[in-house]
């Protein structure tokens, strides 16, 4: 707990940034935009057509569509920039909403009025529309806030810190106290800025000047701390430290820890590491440089990055193709293989194994039609799911995707009958569970690479020579381990890796 | 008729509105002497609340124009032109957000004047409608639909303007607040040398304020005249039937007066 606390300062303070800017700008866009559509008629139904859109598609799916559009217009597009984005798109539609219908539905008595004491337009809308409609358009502002504060929880798979850290991982390792921790310190947050807009709300109101100077001062504070955090770093003459990278899950979460304590050690530079990154995401922000360095697997860059998924290949040939693509197309360094592989692999429960004779994928075609298999939310849509299919010929009689932290526990329930485990999860033996072999190799291999960012080989040599000592470092066995503590135990991934990182520079 | 000069102060000429089919105000023609008040008075809906906005421009005419001191009101940029006329909405339209302070100086405000003058007018007009300097204070909600209609009369009076336009504007007070109140507008109006044009369905309070008389009826103003002409030359029918209603009224009173004794049980 006190470890998951310690985190709450940095994490709480970037979830500050992000939903502050991201207000300030939705507030800032709306209300102008919302004003211009009740003067200008034919701006009216379109841009709030264009908000209901924006609204209506996944928040998840509307942050992580911000990394592609921003990189296509050569932004930042890992991190703080396509979070804001983001979240300031999806705070536009309830603060222009409000302020179109808030001042559309100011009494046509009262505007009558104004006009009939001599007011400009101008002063229409400012002493009376805008003064009447302030309740409604506060209110939309206090449903962006409570949003975006939630949303923001979803930055983190693309680059931005937030309290979707503790979720995200906590989500990953099953640390149900750190996503307790995420959600009530989101939560807290939503009604701390809530109380505030409304504070000011009633201070202007009621006139209570008091209320109203206390509410102020307090957002005021809270910009100015956001702002000042935000910009500390741009005039910190520190050394930028390594960052290292990792993808959401248990895996990734050691590894990274592992090679951050690592460079440490070895280098004695500073490193910080940027977790639970989307699956693409990861590849882009070492391409970008947000990231310098983190674990791919050679079978995820070949289908997913260089787009040979329908090509087969050896395992020494896919390493050298994606070392060539990653040198030659991006600048980046395969800096070594682990020693390891992290596949997919189908898997059963070893007392069926033993009841119907398997021992091969093969072996379960005849049975398929009978079976239900359960699997991680992308292996139905990736190539190695058609390609494992179509060799041997398999029927299911139903495809369940789930969460990959459930399926196991879904196979040793009985839920589903064969999922296509991770080679290296040590669940595998915790549950019971047997993995079939590939005789006929449709599954393609998936070797554990450390990939480094092009800054690396330019300004840390240093840094790459240590990341190439990890080679071989970890065979299957080994990563299972270290899997199986976390996922199974409760341990925290950087106490595994730690103990790793004290085991290798003692034995060297 | 006390302190009207020969200046033409409005001239309403050919001022007709229709909306799609309907025709709404028909070709009305007024001219407003300096100083005098002249009384709108017709039933519902038949185009005095319509006639008053198209002078001060809240509703543009679909043909006709207004002349105002001589000047084509079409020429005059709107808010300007407001800000020298006194309105009084039927429909009160005092700004909820704002004091009843607030209320009066909106005007003033608008003009510019300094914070001293505006105080300092608020509770001269405060006074002058018979409303307690303490209300001053209050949201327009706080208040009666009586006192609510006094700050609107106070608003309208606010800046000093030459021509006031009143619709229906003591429509909520009681009988004897309301002679009160009509009374000393006639004050206010004589001291000021206000141009009026007031609307009322209330022939009483008509017969009490007007220098002149106009009766509309489905749009059109069927006689313009004095009190005394409309009640002994009633140009038709119509206008017959609506200025013998106080004296119909009057006979009604007095046929109870008489009856009393006799329902007594003595
Ligand atoms: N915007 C409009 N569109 C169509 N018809 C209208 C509009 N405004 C007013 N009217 C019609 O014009 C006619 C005159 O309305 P106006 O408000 O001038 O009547 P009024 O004499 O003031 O009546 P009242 O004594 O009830 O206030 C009414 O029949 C009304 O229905
Ligand atoms: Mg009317």
């Amino acid at each position: 707990m006190t470890e998951l606390l310690a985190l709450l300062p940095s994490y709480l303070t970037a979830h500050l940034q992000l939903t502050l800017l991201a207000l300030l700008l939705s507030t800032g866009l709306s209300v102008p935009l919302g004003i211009a559509a009740t003067r200008i008629a034919w701006l009216e139904q379109p841009s709030l057509a264009l908000a209901g859109i924006i609204q209506t598609v996944p928040s998840l799916a509307l942050l992580a569509a911000m990394v592609p559009v921003l990189a296509a217009l050569d932004l930042q597009s890992i991190g703080f920039l396509p979070a804001i984005v983001g979240l300031t798109l999806y705070g536009v539609l309830p603060v222009l909403r409000n302020t179109v219908t808030g001042i559309a539905g100011v009494d046509p008595a009262l505007k009558e009025a104004a006009r009939g004491v001599g007011m400009t337009s101008r002063q229409q809308l400012l002493r009376v529309e805008l003064p009447l409609a302030m309740p409604v358009i506060v209110a939309g502002i206090r449903t962006a806030t409570v949003w975006v504060v939630g949303i923001a929880t979803l930055s983190t798979p693309v680059g931005a810190t937030s309290l979707g850290n503790y979720i995200f991982s906590g989500l990953q390792t099953r640390n149900y106290a750190a996503i307790l921790v995420g959600c009530v310190a989101a939560a807290g947050l939503a009604l701390l800025l809530d109380g505030l807009v409304r504070a000011i709300e009633v201070g202007l109101v009621r006139r209570r000047r008091g209320r109203l100077v206390a509410a102020l001062g307090s957002i005021a504070l809270l910009y100015a701390y956001a702002g000042g955090t935000l910009a500390a770093p741009m005039f910190s003459d520190r050394e930028r430290p390594i960052v290292v990278g990792a993808k959401s899950f248990t895996e990734q979460y050691i590894l990274s820890a592992a090679i951050a304590g690592w460079v440490e050690h070895q280098t004695g530079r500073p490193t910080s590491l940027l977790q639970s990154l989307g699956s693409l995401v990861a590849f882009d922000a070492v391409d970008s440089g947000e990231v310098d360095v983190y674990v791919d697997y050679t079978g995820t860059i070949w289908a997913n990055e260089m787009g040979r998924a329908q090509v087969r290949a050896g395992r020494a040939e896919m390493l050298e193709g994606v070392r060539d693509f990653l040198e030659a197309g991006h600048g980046m360094t395969l800096a070594t293989t682990l020693g390891f592989e992290n596949t997919y692999a189908l898997t059963v429960r070893a007392a069926d194994a033993d009841r119907f004779g398997l021992r091969t994928i093969g072996d379960l075609a005849n049975l398929a039609p009978r079976l239900a298999i359960g699997a991680d939310v992308e292996f139905f849509a990736r190539p190695e799911w058609p390609a494992v299919r179509d060799a041997y010929g398999l029927n299911f009689r139903e495809e369940r995707a789930m969460d990959a932290s459930l399926m196991y526990q879904a196979a040793a329930t009985e839920e589903v009958d064969v999922i296509s485990a991770y080679t290296t999860d040590g669940r595998i033996t915790a549950y019971d569970l047997l993995v079939l072999e590939d005789d006929r190799g449709a599954i393609p291999p998936y070797d554990a690479i450390v990939v480094a960012g092009a800054r690396l080989a330019r300004d840390a040599p240093d840094v790459l020579d240590a990341l190439a000592r990890l080679g071989g470092a970890i065979d299957a066995e080994r990563m299972r381990a270290m899997n199986l503590r976390v996922d199974e135990r409760g341990e925290d991934p950087a106490t595994v890796a730690a103990a790793f990182v004290e085991d290798l520079a003692g034995g060297r | 008729m006390t302190t009207v000069d020969d200046t033409v102060m409005i001239q309403a000429a050919g001022l007709t509105k229709r909306y799609g089919d309907a025709v709404v105000v028909d070709d009305f023609n007024l001219s407003v002497q300096a100083g005098e008040l002249v009384v709108l008075l017709g039933g519902s809906g038949s185009g005095k609340t319509t006639t008053l906005k198209m002078i001060n421009r809240l509703i543009e005419p679909t043909a006709g124009c207004v002349r105002l001191d001589g000047v084509d009101t079409a020429e005059l940029p709107p808010h300007e032109l407001r800000r020298r006329i006194g309105y009084v909405f039927q429909r009160i339209g005092l700004f909820p957000h704002m004091t009843v302070g607030e209320n009066v100086a909106v005007v003033p405000e608008l003009l510019g004047w300094p914070p001293g003058r505006i105080a300092a007018r608020v509770d001269e007009l405060l006074n002058l409608v018979e409303l307690d300097p303490t209300l001053r204070d209050r949201r327009p909600s706080e208040l009666s639909g009586g006192q609510q209609q006094r700050v609107g009369v106070a608003r309208g009076l606010a800046a000093e303007p030459r021509v006031m336009l009143l619709d229906e504007p003591f429509g909520a007070l009681d009988p004897v607040t309301r002679e009160r109140l009509q009374q000393s507008f006639l004050r206010i109006r004589t001291r000021l040398a206000l141009t009026t044009v007031f609307v009322t369905h209330d022939m009483t309070e008509a017969l009490t304020l007007a220098d002149r008389i106009g009766v509309m009826h489905g749009g059109r103003l069927l006689q313009l005249g004095t009190p005394r002409d409309l009640l002994t030359r009633p140009a038709d029918d119509y206008v017959d039937r609506l200025m013998s209603t106080p004296r119909r009224q009057a006979a009604v009173v007095e046929a109870l007066v008489e009856e009393t004794p006799r329902g007594t049980p003595s």
